[in-house]
This record gives C-alpha cells, sequence and structure tokens, in this order.
C-alpha cells in the first residue's frame, strides 16, 4: 500500500482548508490537501453572489472569484502544497497516527502527517413529510451544483423551504437562471438570513410565508406541488392547508458539521445547537483535544465562509507553529480580532455564544 | 400580515436606522443624485463605504453598523449601486426634468434592459409601480452587476425598487 509522508495534512479543499493549506505552506510547512470532488474551492465555486465583510474577507467579490484566488495563493506556494483531488479520507487511526483515503474507487493509500488541519465541512440537513422521496424534492446545496456547476435547471417552479441566507440566496440563483420561485417558508417568525437577502427576492415578487411549513409533497411519480400551512408559537397548524403548484421543493433548512473523522480522532466533542451539532472543543488557535488536529470552517460549528477563511488561517498558522516553523503570535491576534469583528452583528449573536461554549482556555497536556 | 411581519420578511414598511431617505430639500436641487441605502439589520459588511470615492457613506466604526450618510459629499456616482452585496442601495436623480426622475439600480438578471425601451418598475414587494423608460445600462465594476438607469415619474421614486425586463 502507497504510505505518503507531509507536515500537514489539510482534509478538505474549501474556504476553510485552502486558508489552512496556504497558511500552513506560506509559513514554510509542506502540506498535502486531499479534497474528494473533482476540484477546489469547496462550496465557493457555486456561489455567484457577492460576499459581505470587509475588503480583507473579499466583501462585493462573488464567491466562485474567491476560490479562484485562493487556488493562484496556492499555486503560488509553489512545490509546498500537494494536492490530491477525487480522494476521500475514509479513516484515521489514532494509535499509529495514520490517516487512510481512497483515491477514486481504484486506490486505497496511507497517510502519516505530522499534523492535521480537518476542514470537511458540512452536510445538509432534510426535514422528513410524506412523499418527500419523488423526484423534485432537493437539498438547496444539490440545485446549486446542478444549476452553477453544470448548468442545468433543476425545474420550471420551485417551492423554496427555509428563508436562511441558503434558502434566501439560492432562490435568487434560481431567478437569474430564469426559474420561477412560487414561495419561501420559513417556519420561523423572522427570516433567519440576511435582510437584505430576503429584499432582493421579495422586490422581484417572491413571496416569503413566516411561520409556514410544508405539510407534504403531491406527486405520483414526480413533484406536481406541496401541501403547506401556516403554524401558531408552538408550531401547530392553524387555518386550512393550501396547495402550492410547482415541479421542484428545494430544502434549505440547514447544516450539520461532517464531524466523522473528529470521532474517530477521539476529539473531545460537544453538542451546541448555536453551531448545528456536536462540535470539537477548541482552542483559540483552533486545536482539538488531539494535540495533532486542527480544524477550521463548518466542521467547528455552522457559520459563513468569511469566518471559515479566517478559521482556516487560524489553524494553518497553529499546526505550522506546533511544527516549530516560526509564528509570530500577533499574527493571530490579527486574525482573532477579524473573527471578533464578523461575529458582531445581530445575526452573529448564536455564533458568539456557540464559540464560547465550545472554546477552552487551554489544553492540558500543552500547558 | 402585521407590519413588523412584513418587515421581518425583507420590506421595508417606514424609515429606520440604516433605511432613511436623503434630506428633501438637498435632493430636489441636486444634479446626479442622491444614494438611497435600505440596510437596516446590523451585519459585517462594509463595501459601501470603502467603494465610495467621496467618503460620503462614512467610515464604519464597527463593521457591523448600519450605513450612515453625509449627503454633502454624494454625488450620487452610484458605485455603491454597483459594489453593495446585499443590492440594497440606490440613486435618484430628482432633477432629470419635466416631472420625472432619474434613478440607477442594481440589476442582476436576464435579458438585460436596452437603452431607450420601456421597462416595468417593480417595488418593494414586486408590484407594478410605473413604467420607465431605460436612459443607460452601465456595469461601473466589469463584474455583471449593472447599474440601469431608469426615468421614472417624480412621486414613483419612494416605491420603485427594482426593474423587469419585459
Amino acid at each position: 500500500m502507497r504510505e505518503l509522508k507531509t507536515d500537514v495534512l489539510v482534509v478538505g479543499g474549501g474556504p476553510a482548508g485552502l486558508s489552512a493549506a496556504a497558511s500552513a505552506a506560506g509559513a514554510g510547512a509542506n502540506v498535502l490537501i486531499v479534497e474528494g470532488d473533482l476540484h477546489l474551492g469547496g462550496q465557493l465555486v457555486k456561489q455567484s453572489h457577492k460576499f459581505f465583510g470587509s475588503k480583507e474577507e473579499y466583501a462585493g467579490t462573488r464567491g466562485f472569484e474567491i476560490a479562484k484566488i485562493l487556488r493562484e495563493e496556492i499555486a503560488n506556494c509553489e512545490d509546498r502544497v500537494e494536492i490530491m483531488l477525487n480522494t476521500t479520507v475514509s479513516g484515521y487511526y489514532r494509535e499509529e497516527r495514520v490517516v487512510t483515503a481512497m483515491v477514486g474507487e481504484e486506490e486505497y493509500l496511507r497517510i502519516v502527517p505530522k499534523k492535521i488541519v480537518i476542514a470537511s465541512g458540512a452536510q445538509e440537513r432534510l426535514i422528513p413529510f410524506p412523499n418527500n422521496d419523488i423526484p423534485g424534492v432537493y437539498g438547496a446545496g444539490a440545485v446549486q451544483t446542478l444549476m452553477n456547476v453544470y448548468g442545468v435547471v433543476p425545474g420550471k417552479r420551485v417551492l423554496m423551504i427555509g428563508a436562511g441566507n441558503i434558502g434566501l440566496i439560492v432562490s435568487y440563483q434560481l431567478m437569474q437562471a430564469g426559474v420561477e420561485v412560487a414561495a419561501i417558508l420559513e417556519a420561523m417568525p423572522r427570516i433567519g438570513g440576511y435582510w437584505v437577502h430576503a429584499a432582493k427576492v421579495r422586490r422581484l415578487g417572491v413571496p416569503i410565508l413566516l411561520r409556514h411549513s410544508i405539510k407534504r409533497a403531491i406527486g405520483e411519480t414526480v413533484v406536481t406541488g406541496a401541501e403547506i400551512y401556516e403554524l401558531d408559537d408552538k408550531f401547530n397548524q392553524v387555518g386550512e392547508t393550501e396547495v402550492v403548484e410547482c415541479d421542484t421543493i428545494c430544502l434549505a433548512v440547514g447544516l450539520t458539521p461532517t464531524n466523522e473523522l473528529l470521532w474517530q480522532a477521539g476529539c473531545r466533542m460537544k453538542y451546541i445547537p448555536f453551531l448545528c451539532g456536536h462540535v470539537p472543543l477548541r482552542d483559540k488557535c483552533m486545536r482539538t483535544s488531539n494535540e495533532d488536529i486542527w480544524m477550521a470552517g463548518d466542521v467547528s460549528g455552522i457559520e459563513e465562509a468569511s469566518a471559515a477563511m479566517i478559521e482556516g488561517r487560524i489553524a494553518g498558522l497553529g499546526a505550522a507553529k506546533a511544527l516549530g516553523f516560526n509564528i509570530q503570535d500577533e499574527m493571530f491576534g490579527e486574525y482573532w480580532v477579524r473573527l471578533k469583528n464578523l461575529r458582531a452583528g445581530e445575526v452573529g449573536e448564536k455564533i458568539r455564544a456557540g464559540v464560547l461554549n465550545a472554546t477552552v482556555d487551554g489544553w492540558e497536556e500543552n500547558a | 400580515m402585521k407590519v413588523s411581519a412584513i418587515f421581518e420578511s425583507g420590506v421595508l414598511t417606514e424609515e429606520r436606522p440604516g433605511a432613511v431617505s436623503p434630506p428633501e430639500a438637498l435632493w430636489k436641487s441636486h444634479k446626479g443624485g442622491l444614494v438611497i441605502v435600505e440596510c437596516p439589520q446590523r451585519i459585517p459588511c462594509n463595501p459601501c463605504n470603502t467603494s465610495c470615492p467621496t467618503g460620503a457613506i462614512t467610515e464604519f466604526a464597527d463593521i457591523n453598523d448600519v450605513p450612515a450618510i453625509n449627503y454633502d459629499k454624494c454625488t450620487g456616482c452610484a458605485l455603491c449601486v454597483a459594489r453593495c452585496p446585499g443590492l440594497a442601495c440606490f440613486v435618484a436623480d430628482l432633477t432629470f426634468g419635466e416631472g420625472m426622475a432619474l434613478m440607477k439600480l442594481p440589476y442582476e438578471m436576464l435579458p438585460l434592459p436596452t437603452k431607450g425601451k420601456t421597462v416595468k418598475c417593480l417595488g418593494r414587494t414586486g408590484e407594478v409601480v410605473c413604467e420607465g423608460k431605460v436612459e443607460n445600462v452601465a456595469e461601473p465594476l466589469r463584474d455583471r452587476t449593472r447599474v440601469v438607469h431608469v426615468s421614472v415619474p417624480i412621486d414613483k421614486v419612494s416605491d420603485v425598487r427594482a426593474i423587469k425586463v419585459v
């Protein structure tokens, strides 16, 4: 079996992983990025909207353009960064500190890293409702991939479930692709995403029905509509069930961290609802309770890509510093300030509480 | 729906911090127009400020602040219209003449409008407010966000926030 050695293994080539790789390689470490997809960039490649944040977080730049910028930065690290695409990490063996991975469906190999940054991202949540297994029911991520990676629209008329940023942004992108959005349903009494994203779709005529949910998908072989209903404060139905005609039902009801590798590695985990699932405890440098493992991005708690990129920088620096590379402590400070600023608004309130709950002052074994 | 519920679904129902109209007297006489920003939620974002060439959108003490505008410095250049990731900046020039105003609106849809054509002008819930004539289609940042210059009756300025090409 082939065995690869590296200073820093970065699991996941999305915004967090690429940022971690760039900062670790920038500090002098050799880095191996392992990415399951056929290209780097993660969810950024599907993001056709302009990012928020400040200049440092590429504010005003479209997500797929940010992916290009990060890929160029990685390319400029010359031979210090190796990239393996179409490769999925399948396990971590604690005793030997060995990672196993599958290249395509052909080769199974061992990776022996000195340090690891896990930036495995998140997976979509789905909500159960009768008939949700017929063609036409999609996760929002799949809709974005179909449209923005492969240039295929999912249908002609979409019912969006969820008015968080993903539901709002994907609705807007559907309209850009010429698809009608029948309505956006949101079970809560207010939108979860940015108000301006909601205003963008509202002024194009899309209703956002607050306190509404889906009851069932209608259709024999494919989706032809959906039954929807209004909710009271206790999420019980009020009023009559209504029917919305649509050929696509798109679920944008949240994400949860892809954390299996961290469980395997024995990292201390905690269930933190504000971070949308089980997340590893971490110190300020994004190090887990396993002294060889750092994390960054959605796997550490669901948040915007802007924050994921800063966490990646921090984790990459942390791993490089632990390897003995010369890292000025002020560099961390600058990133901490940027993270703090990003999280200071009203939408960041839950993130702040969640991160506080997941952060430890320091790990005893390092003391 | 109650007014607060309408606001919570993304529709501005009244002026609030981050979403105020320019001062009327200055607005009526200012050639080139003044910016209208509708960004009433504290989110971490400041490209309106960093893209403003005159400092009319004042510097943010905290990046989560809602935009504050010094209208004396605004030239109506609409760079913020092109740059704002939330498509929350608009410009209205009330000096266009003959009861008409020139609005500069962000546009990221297809088909593209063409100069001289008539388009539908939409309000904050997508309702058709009036028709407007396309006076210019600019792409200031060459990033596919167009700034469409459209002339509308002056009394529709407070309602028109988007166009639909028909």
